[in-house]
């Protein structure tokens, strides 16, 4: 008697193109959305929420960004410190790094302050004050974009 | 003569194991490092210190004072304009609708050059103070448009109070 062979023997590949497709859409979706230009952003600052805050027009020039947390924290540099005093210093270096190899005015330095909801008014002004002791003049109060109105308006 | 078969009559198979590798790996890189960034936005405050600011520019208005009041665990107590004191559930909107009053009165709004100092409580918090700025510099009209009210804001000197 003759035994038909049963077994497929040949290779079965799903058809791998539609997974394919999905894929490189959602990897050219997250390239998309990607951004490396967030390093000034901390997640340790909660900002208080505004709808008039807008984006700048323009990118601001070799800004400085001070951030403050609602632990009484200041976070500059990449350093967090705990004493104004140390923040002070940390202005004072950046100031003679501008003065020495930059011919920027120091009137002309955008520092960008992103100050967490809770932290205390008084710090945020003792940190306005500092910088307008080293000569800094342009401040950029940070907030959260909000569609609705946050001081009760319609 | 016997005549070769020189066609190759074999499939190239396309290897898709590596291919696939790799972009999984990447899709697992950007899945990874994707964190959605939340919309922020500025105030653009140009403030010199005070010394400098009284010498160079002596205002022809009169600078309006707001003080900010705050309780024991710094949230808000009282806001005030100059003599104006408000009080209800939204001080804010009052005093921006104050200050929009005030500055139509005088000539429409943006075109003043009028100097609001805000005097807040050291342990005020911080966001008390952004809706007091929000206040004072501007409106969303019913478009969504941004007009501008006062655009000269600054912060009481500390060693004043």
């Amino acid at each position: 008697m003759r035994i038909k062979s049963r077994g497929n023997t040949g290779i079965v590949e799903g058809d791998l193109t539609p997974m394919i497709d999905m894929t490189f859409q959602l990897i050219a979706f997250f390239m998309l959305v990607i951004n490396f230009s967030d390093v000034e952003q901390d997640q340790r600052v909660q900002l208080p929420a505004s709808e008039l805050a807008k984006p700048p027009s323009a990118p601001y020039e070799q800004p400085l960004t001070i951030h403050l947390t609602k632990n009484d924290e200041y976070i500059f540099g990449g350093k967090e410190m705990t004493e104004l005093s140390l923040l002070k210093s940390a202005l004072l270096r950046e100031v003679q790094i501008i003065k020495r190899y930059t011919s920027k005015k120091l009137a002309d330095v955008t520092v960008i302050i992103r100050a967490d909801g809770q932290a205390k008014t008084g710090q945020v002004q003792e940190v306005i004050q500092a910088c307008q002791e080293l000569e800094f003049e342009r401040f950029a109060l940070r907030g959260k974009q909000s569609d609705v109105s946050t001081i009760g308006g319609k | 003569m016997k005549i070769r078969n020189t066609e190759h009559r074999e499939e190239i198979v396309l290897q898709m194991t590596p291919m696939i590798d790799i972009v999984f790996q990447l899709l697992v890189f950007f899945v990874f490092t994707f964190k959605i960034v939340l919309p922020e936005g500025d105030f653009n405050i140009r403030m010199p210190s005070s010394s400098a600011s009284q010498a160079s520019q002596p205002s022809e208005t009169p600078l309006l004072k707001v003080r900010l009041r705050a309780d024991a665990d710094g949230e808000l107590a009282g806001v005030q304009l100059n003599d104006n004191q408000f009080s209800g559930e939204n001080p804010f909107l009052q005093l921006h609708e104050e200050i929009r009053s005030m500055i139509n009165d005088a000539g429409g709004p943006g075109s003043t050059d009028q100097e609001v100092e805000i005097e807040a409580d050291y342990d005020l918090k911080y966001r008390y103070a952004m809706n007091a700025i929000t206040a004072i510099t501007g409106e969303i009209d019913d478009n969504g448009e941004q007009h501008k009210l006062v655009e000269r804001v600054r912060f009481a000197p500390l060693g004043e109070r």
